[in-house]
């Protein structure tokens, strides 16, 4: 296994939702930093089918179909880090599903626009979100009758954390929102309530700003004054170190380690440094990241739990599998719902709890179950893939060892521990040597299969 | 032989059942307010005719589909708990659902009260079947730190790796998936805790798929989700597993639209189900251990919206059983328009009290720490 493989393996792992070894090898003849700095600029996304996923999810609404909609893009987009940031974004920014499809399929486009912008502009394209707008009730902040919700979560949740402002900061901030709200609400809510897609659904949602019903009064705000409103509250938030650190953190936690320990600390001390001489860049700060000692590192290796969502989309795109949109737990989304993840319904405000609490016995059987099924199929594109490359190296002659070897390595590569290599050689010698040389061994071919779904339901396959 | 279970709490056979009506279950059309005016005024285009509801006494009635639940009714083995829910009532299906499963109304909690049920009654952890799920995806009612949940999809096909057909290599594959999760036990950390997780799994399931075979009953249940669900709970319950939390869902309650064709035809699922598990309980002598909780996250609007109802704040729940105190407990809200809350019917009695009366006088156990303090609670039992 060539260590340029497996590290460009472990880039496209957090960057996106990994890479078959074509790609990897694409990639690496590239160059690690060319490659880092094509996923920071995502071109055209390519051709999903959205027609046809939409014919497919026949009989779901709106916002069912929205959920399935996202899935086909993460599978089939040629823009890895742009989804996989529009996930960062949706874990950060969670919204719930609300009969409001259109507006979720719309605040992805939003996320999509602003991923690897400012995070000043980011945080003022979400506060005019109508997804965000309508979740967190902004639409009932008035100048008259204040409603805290986005306010205070923007402060806590999404920006800073508790301990960096005050109840005072947290009036004040709402204040500086009131009269942002949702065009001609009253009829969307009637709209989104009909629930219906295309060609109905496409419902026109959008950000008004009501001066009449906006509070200009002078505010007190993290130390300044003056008559604020929600885009200078933004510009004052990114500047604070408490969130810049933040928002560094998290972006640490999704894409590098569960964990931060004190090299981590280190790395997330060098991303808020960029964070302010690149004018709070979000492309720059992830540039820093991935380029990082830290992020190349063993220890930042399969040092993260796979989230359902990356599980399920990494396996499908590894396989080429195409799973029937808005098919129940049969579809992607289904499936990542039942190991804990469904996309537009996070537990709460909170987002979903990541790293370890992915993990609870149920979940596992069913994310066992799902991506080994995929894999032991030989006739998959991927896997058929997988096994040709097997077929073609060593004369097609294996014994138990180098099968084994083989397999870790295309489908990963994949580091396993001496324990879960010795389970897998004894369930490969119990099939005896594995001849590939006969074009038409469909026999050998189903066995690798066999020992390549194995390694998915591996331990060591659990990470990312 | 399954680990026998902890014995804390003082009645070690007794189980409970939870059914969660999940995308808030209608009150007024389930227990139908049948001689009240405002009733027919704010359902102008949803109520049930008087002439179809099965009624109760001079003002309540079930709704027309619910015979089998009216029966369990007539034998004393109902209590309905009325205008239950919690102060400040949330709207949003999740946010109100994960109130319910926490029993945290203020708080945003990872912790289930189911969850810390089990570790009371398990402290240990030794019986990975204590509590067992039964669809798909873990509610976070049984979620708690170290405390094994077994979740099952479909009781006939449960376990690792259902699509392989070949026995031989099928039971390769657990042997090894067994021993590499295993190792992993041993391990520091989350990989420790993942191996621990596999463990447990997997000698879940290879309990669990014995429960089919061991089965038999003269009951037959309907061909629905909810029914399987139920018979599923039953072969559990039924093998001596060890099993003292059943928890399913039946769905989707969320009658936007539909209050006259979708909401009878649930409870014409649920009903039935209910009926058909209770004499299954009765023919294996379990009857008089088990009681079953019917819970919704809320009940919906006053008034209707055309063919529907939205979302709205406080609800019903039902408990049956044997050995429960058949009847009403606490008061139907009142419908006149001044006494909605923000439209909806006002809650009057807090979840967590039947919560408490559950936790203690059917569980044997101290209700504080699991609803996390003191809430005034019904004689729901015998």
């Amino acid at each position: 296994m060539s260590e340029d493989i497996a590290l460009m393996a472990h880039l496209m792992r957090r960057a996106g939702f990994g890479a078959s070894r074509a790609e990897l090898e694409r990639h690496a003849a590239r160059g690690y930093e060319a490659t880092v700095e094509w996923l920071l600029r995502p071109g055209d996304p390519g051709d999903f089918a959205e027609d046809i996923a939409k014919r497919r999810a026949v009989g779901f609404d709106e916002g069912g179909a929205a959920f399935e909609l996202w899935m086909v893009r993460m599978i089939h987009t040629n823009n890895p880090l742009e989804e996989k940031m529009a996930l960062f974004l949706h874990s950060l920014f969670p919204v719930q599903y609300m009969s409001q499809g259109r507006a979720l399929l719309n605040q992805l486009d939003n996320f999509r626009r602003h991923a690897f912008g400012s995070f000043r502009d980011l945080l003022l394209a979400l506060s005019r979100d109508p997804a965000m707008l309508l979740f967190l009730n902004n639409n009932d902040n008035h100048r008259d009758a204040m409603n805290e919700n986005y306010g205070r979560e923007l402060v806590e949740l999404f920006s800073m954390g508790v301990g960096n402002y005050t109840e005072s900061d947290v009036k004040q901030c709402a204040r500086a929102f009131t009269g942002w709200t949702l065009g001609n609400a009253d009829y969307m809510a009637v709209r989104a309530g009909k629930n219906s897609f295309d060609p109905y659904g496409s419902i026109a949602w959008h950000f008004e700003y009501r001066p009449d019903d906006h509070d200009d009064g002078s505010k007190g705000f993290l130390g300044e004054s003056g008559p604020f409103d929600g885009e200078d509250i933004c510009g004052i938030i990114a500047r604070q170190p408490a969130a810049a650190r933040f928002i560094c953190a998290r972006l640490f936690l999704f894409f590098a380690s569960d964990d931060i320990d004190d090299e981590g600390r280190k790395a997330i001390d060098d991303m808020v440094e960029t964070y302010y001489e690149s004018g709070y860049e979000l492309r720059a700060v992830l540039r820093a990241l991935f380029n990082s000692a830290y992020f190349k590192s063993d220890a930042a290796r399969f040092a993260r739990v796979k989230a359902p969502v990356e599980l399920v989309i990494g396996a499908v795109r590894m396989t080429g599998a195409s799973p029937t949109p808005g098919a129940g737990s049969a579809g992607a989304n289904g499936a990542s719902a039942a190991m804990g993840q469904a996309l537009f319904r996070p537990p709460s405000v909170e987002g979903w709890h990541e790293g370890k609490e992915w993990i609870e016995s149920g979940a596992l059987v069913q994310r066992v179950n799902y991506v080994a099924a995929l894999f032991r199929d030989a006739d998959k594109p991927g896997v058929r893939d997988i096994i040709d490359r097997i077929a073609r190296s060593n004369g097609g002659v294996y014994s138990p060892e180098q099968a084994i070897a083989l397999c870790l390595d295309l489908i990963g590569p994949v580091t396993a521990s001496q324990e879960t290599r010795d389970q897998l050689l004894e369930f490969a010698a119990r099939q005896g040597s594995v001849d590939l040389r006969d074009p038409d061994a469909d026999d050998a071919r189903t066995r690798i299969a066999q020992i390549l779904a194995l390694i998915t339901a591996a331990p060591e396959y659990q990470f990312a | 032989m399954p680990p026998t279970n902890g014995t804390n709490g003082s009645h070690p056979d007794r189980k409970l059942v939870v059914v969660q009506q999940s995308g808030g279950n209608d009150y007024l059309n389930s227990v139908v307010p049948y001689t009240n005016g405002h009733y027919y005024d704010f359902r102008a285009h949803t109520h049930h005719d008087p002439e179809d509801v099965l009624k109760i006494d001079d003002t309540l009635a079930f709704g027309p589909t619910m015979g089998p639940m009216k029966e369990l009714w007539d034998e004393g083995k109902v209590a309905v708990i009325h205008g239950i829910g919690y102060p400040q009532p949330n709207r949003s299906h999740f946010r109100s659902m994960d109130i319910w499963h926490t029993a945290e109304p203020v708080e945003i909690s990872q912790e289930g009260w189911l969850g810390r049920v089990v570790r009371e009654l398990d402290p240990k952890g030794e019986n990975v079947l204590s509590a067992v799920n039964f669809g798909v995806g873990l509610p976070r009612a049984l979620g708690c730190d170290g405390v094994p949940v077994a979740s099952v999809g479909d009781l006939a096909t449960y376990g690792l790796f259902p699509d392989l057909q070949d026995e031989w290599l099928r039971k390769y594959a657990l042997e090894a998936f067994a021993k590499m999760y295993g190792a992993a036990a041993g391990k520091e950390a989350v990989m420790g805790f993942l191996g621990q997780t596999g463990a447990d799994a997997l000698k879940g399931a290879d309990i669990l798929r014995t429960a089919p075979e061991r089965y038999s009953s003269t009951i037959e249940y309907a061909g629905n989700g909810i029914a399987k669900s139920l018979r599923d709970a039953a072969q559990v319950m039924f093998a001596d597993f060890g099993a003292r939390i059943f928890y399913t869902q039946h769905g989707g309650y969320d009658t936007h639209a539909g209050l006259k064709t979708a909401h009878p035809q649930l409870w014409s699922e649920l009903a039935p189900a209910v009926s058909d598990f209770m004499d299954d309980l009765e023919e294996h002598g379990h009857a008089d251990d088990t009681a079953i909780l019917i819970f919704s996250e809320f009940g919906r609007r006053v008034r209707d919206n055309g063919n529907g109802a939205d979302h709205g704040s406080g609800g019903v729940a039902f408990l049956v059983g044997n050995k429960v105190r058949g009847g009403m407990y606490g008061e139907y809200p009142s419908l006149a328009e001044k006494d909605h809350l923000d439209g909806d019917l006002h809650f009057n009695n807090d979840f967590r009290g039947a919560y408490s009366a559950i936790a203690e006088k059917w569980l044997g156990l101290d209700p504080a720490p699991i609803v996390k303090g003191h809430f005034e609670a019904f004689d729901l039992f015998e």
